[in-house]
């Protein structure tokens, strides 16, 4: 009989090694579910993982997106992790990036055709304060009235689509766009464009955004008394009470910067490599970036390395189906599969597994 | 020994992770005899009664039950062969009856019509007065116990485990409770009575064994043995009673004005129109049964709960209505009951534990940036001045020992030099070498011209401690008396007779 046995602190070594591990099975079942779809696993895992980066066709195109990809999930994914450690759980982050795209656009489009350099400026606030206002919904209804945030979070992502949707077949529709839905394009209006800004790397402001959120968490969280006081409430939430935590502030605060950057990811997205609010703006880096999220343990550099992971199995998952003609489900579960083993290894961090009679009742 | 003992323990051995918990214990238990084991905090007592009631199964020695070797894999296997434990912390639903939470311990519960007349049954013969048919939630923390014990009864054990039975209990209930064990006993049954409380063993137990980091290093009969013996038998050092600085007190520092806080949940207390005074350099003691406010009065007093405006003054300044690191600021620190979870985080650090109160106070924050150094300083400063037993502050909280864990957080307030102390069962589970420790240190403080409110359920604590006494009891706080003047007696009927009104008045 296998059964588990808490240990008596968290085992460190699992903690850190828990990713990689969870990486090496998912190769292997991946592996296994790629040859049962009758693929070569190893050539179907090479074109996923290596091919993006270094074939010598289509690297040139696919090496850039890797940073347009994982910039959106790695900025999402630093906000999200403020609450998960603190036990306030934003599954709407899809919303507010949605949000944070549409009040930033509004904002720059309202201004048009103005060439002030001070607009790109302002739609980054207004992005950010989109997203942060969406997730105040959330946010005021469960101090106020005591909701639950996963719920009233995830509900709201369906109305920001359906306020995308409106926008982009009506209040924002391009005037000159010959009565096509969709805004005007925002990355060929200068004053409003987020260009790339080393060529050939796909940075883009939202890239760096990115990479100072990830310094910034990294602060917080290591040095100042608000990532003390986030951890403490995810961890002993009676004694972060005892410490002086006003709870509802802390929710207030988690979820406002988690909108605010979901929100500057969406308004990074619309400006760069969206180009314009449309319909289909919205392809699900918000929900993703839950799963970057846990997969980067809820650490600033985690999630950094989660969402490069991540962006590399989206574009080579691409690749891969237009290569190798893998249906994208299959690459949709294999993505599945990452969060599944890392989940499921996870549980050596708290517990040993034994073989054998269970010596406890 | 001329008779089979009823319970035979031979060679027992368990070893966790890094620490033998047991090692060679060897003793018997004779049928129809009490038999205290006594032991510090961590000095085993816990994992041996366990191994008993098939809860930990040991890794060397036997076990002979009558005669017949006994290796129970889990508690029914030990039940079955009549062995019943009441644990310290009760295992009961409050939602349920009285009928109701036995029948859920029992293997084939008869028709709750005939479990009742049976509980009613046990009930007068143990002398136990209690109603199958109350909600556990309104009991008291003695009835609850009942329910426990005759949960127990009801399956005719020929041998009954009792963890720390009294330390919710009132002195009366005490008395209720060893007339009840000295019938089991005129009966037949042994009793494995675990205590800290060498007077209760004195009168209570024909036999003792003391283990010590997990290895038997006496056996007596505690009749023979003084109380003070008996504590150097189990710490392995001599014990000094703590001492009293004999400041006279000074000016009032804190003073509770009529404070009411409704309760937060539906089995909490609310506190109802409290009033004392603290002055400087004294010791306030609050007695009281568990569940009559003892929480809430903490939480009150510490600014986890906010205070209406008039309710509770510092210096004559109101503070009712500042949050906890405020109060801290100005010097008011407090140690709730609750180690872990409340007072500290389970899975940090002793580091970040001390940074928990001690940050702003201790100028731990620049900026509300956290100077880890800093913390770490501290927390290492406790550990030294309080002699808290592990590796360093680098291990997470839970991995620390009760008492050893308990020395930590009031040596974290402590250490703080506070002007007003208020702490909850500051010695609950402790062993008695850390208990005079952290009662002489609290002396000290307020030696030191801090005024301290020590809330407790232990009696025998309040009494040593305090210069005066007040009883806690549905949330109403009695009038304040000098414990020079009052007996044991009379704390009893205190906390008694104000039980008596509650209960007309329920």
């Amino acid at each position: 009989m296998i059964w588990l046995e808490k240990r008596p602190a968290p085992s460190r070594t699992w903690s850190a090694a828990s990713p990689i591990v969870a990486v090496f099975l998912t190769l292997i079942a991946g592996g296994i579910m790629f040859a049962i779809l009758g693929k070569n696993p190893f050539e179907a895992l090479r074109t996923i993982f290596w091919d993006p980066l270094f074939h010598e066709q289509f690297a040139s195109f696919s090496r850039p997106q890797l940073l347009v990809k994982a910039g959106p999930l790695i900025l999402i994914a630093i906000g999200l992790s403020f609450g998960f450690r603190a036990g306030i759980w934003n599954i709407g982050a899809e919303g507010q990036y949605i949000m944070g795209a549409i009040v930033g656009a509004a904002v720059g489009l309202a201004l048009y055709p103005s060439e002030s350099v001070l607009i790109f400026p302002l739609m980054v606030v207004a992005g950010a304060l989109g997203g942060w206002a969406w997730a105040m919904i959330p946010g005021l209804l469960k101090v106020r009235f005591g909701t639950n945030e996963i719920l009233v979070s995830l509900m709201l992502v369906y109305v920001a689509e359906n306020i995308l949707a409106s926008a982009a077949v009506g209040w924002l529709k391009n005037p000159d766009g010959a009565g096509f839905p969709g805004s005007r394009n925002l990355s060929q209006w200068e004053a409003s464009a987020n260009p790339e800004l080393i060529a050939g790397t796909g940075a883009h402001w939202g890239v760096m955004a990115a990479v100072i959120a990830v310094v910034f968490a990294y602060v917080v969280f290591t040095k100042h008394i608000l990532g003390f006081h986030i951890r403490l409430s995810g961890e002993a939430p009676r004694a972060a009470r005892f410490a002086g935590v006003n709870p509802n502030l802390l929710v207030l605060v988690c979820l406002g910067l988690s909108g605010a950057l979901a929100g500057l990811a969406g308004l990074f997205e619309v400006t760069g490599p969206a180009g314009q609010i449309g319909i289909d703006f919205n392809v699900g880096y918000g929900f993703t970036a839950i799963i970057v999220a846990f997969l980067g343990r809820l650490h600033p550099i985690g999630i950094l390395l989660a969402g490069l992971l991540m962006a590399l199995t989206y574009i080579g998952g691409e690749l891969a189906s237009f290569m190798l003609s893998i249906p994208g489900a299959a690459i949709q579960a294999f993505q599945g599969m990452l969060l599944f083993f890392l989940l499921g290894v996870d549980v050596a961090t708290h517990y040993r597994v034994r073989f054998g009679r269970k010596g406890v009742a | 020994m001329s008779q089979t003992p009823l319970l035979d323990l031979s060679g027992l051995r368990k070893a966790y992770p890094g620490v033998v918990a047991n090692d060679d214990v060897t003793f018997a238990i004779q049928p129809g005899e009490v038999h205290a084991l006594l032991g510090e905090n961590g000095a085993g007592k816990s994992t041996l009664v366990k191994m008993i009631y098939g809860l930990v199964r040991p890794d060397a020695g036997t076990m002979m039950l009558n005669g017949t070797p006994f290796a129970p894999p889990e508690p029914r296997a030990a039940r079955a062969a009549g062995v019943a434990m009441v644990f310290q912390h009760f295992s009961l639903f409050e939602a349920l009856s009285v009928a109701e939470n036995v029948a859920l311990g029992m293997e084939n519960p008869p028709k709750p019509s005939a479990l009742a007349a049976r509980i009613t049954e046990v009930s007068n013969t143990y002398g136990l007065p209690l109603d199958p048919n109350r909600r556990v939630g309104d009991l008291s923390a003695g009835e609850r116990q009942r329910v426990e014990i005759i949960r127990c009864l009801l399956q005719d054990p020929r041998l009954l485990i009792m963890d720390e039975p009294t330390s919710v209990l009132t002195p009366q209930e005490v008395d209720i409770l060893f007339a009840t064990l000295r019938k089991l006993r005129a009966e037949g049954t042994a009793i494995l009575y675990i205590s800290h409380k060498l007077e209760e063993i004195r009168s209570l137990c024909d036999a003792a064994t003391i283990l010590r980091l997990g290895k038997v290093v006496a056996r007596c009969n505690p009749r023979e043995k003084t109380a003070s013996e008996l504590a150097e038998l189990m710490v392995g050092t001599s014990l000094k009673p703590p001492k009293s600085g004999g400041a006279a007190p000074g000016d009032i520092i804190l003073k509770a004005q009529d404070l009411s806080m409704p309760s937060a949940s539906a089995f909490g207390t609310p506190l109802r129109n409290i009033s004392f005074e603290l002055r400087r350099g004294e010791v306030l003691g609050i007695g009281g049964v568990a569940g009559n406010g003892q929480d809430e009065l903490l939480m009150a007093l510490s600014g986890e709960r906010k205070l209406p405006q008039g309710s509770l003054y510092f210096e004559g300044e109101d503070i009712g209505t500042r949050p906890a690191d405020m109060r801290r600021r100005i010097g008011v620190l407090s140690a709730p009951e609750e180690r872990l979870g409340h007072a500290a985080a389970p899975n940090m650090s002793l580091t970040e534990n001390a940074a928990l109160t001690a940050a702003r106070r201790q100028g731990m924050l620049s900026r509300g940036f956290v100077n880890w150094g800093a913390a770490k300083g501290f927390a290492e400063k406790v550990i030294g001045a309080f002699d808290v037993r592990t590796p360093g502050p680098g291990v997470a909280a839970r991995a620390l020992s009760g008492g050893n864990l308990q020395k930590f957080v009031i040596g974290r307030e402590v250490m703080q030099a506070p002007e007003v102390l208020i702490v909850n069962q500051p010695t609950w589970g402790v062993d008695a070498a850390a208990a005079a420790f952290i009662r002489q240190s609290m002396l000290d403080l307020a030696a030191k011209g801090t005024g301290v409110v020590v809330i407790s359920q232990d009696l025998d604590e309040l009494m040593e401690i305090s210069d005066r006494f007040a009883a806690l009891n549905e949330g109403r706080l009695s009038a304040e008396v000098p414990t020079g003047d009052l007996t044991m007696e009379k704390i009893g009927l205190m906390l008694g007779g104000a039980q008596t009104t509650a209960m007309e008045q329920a």
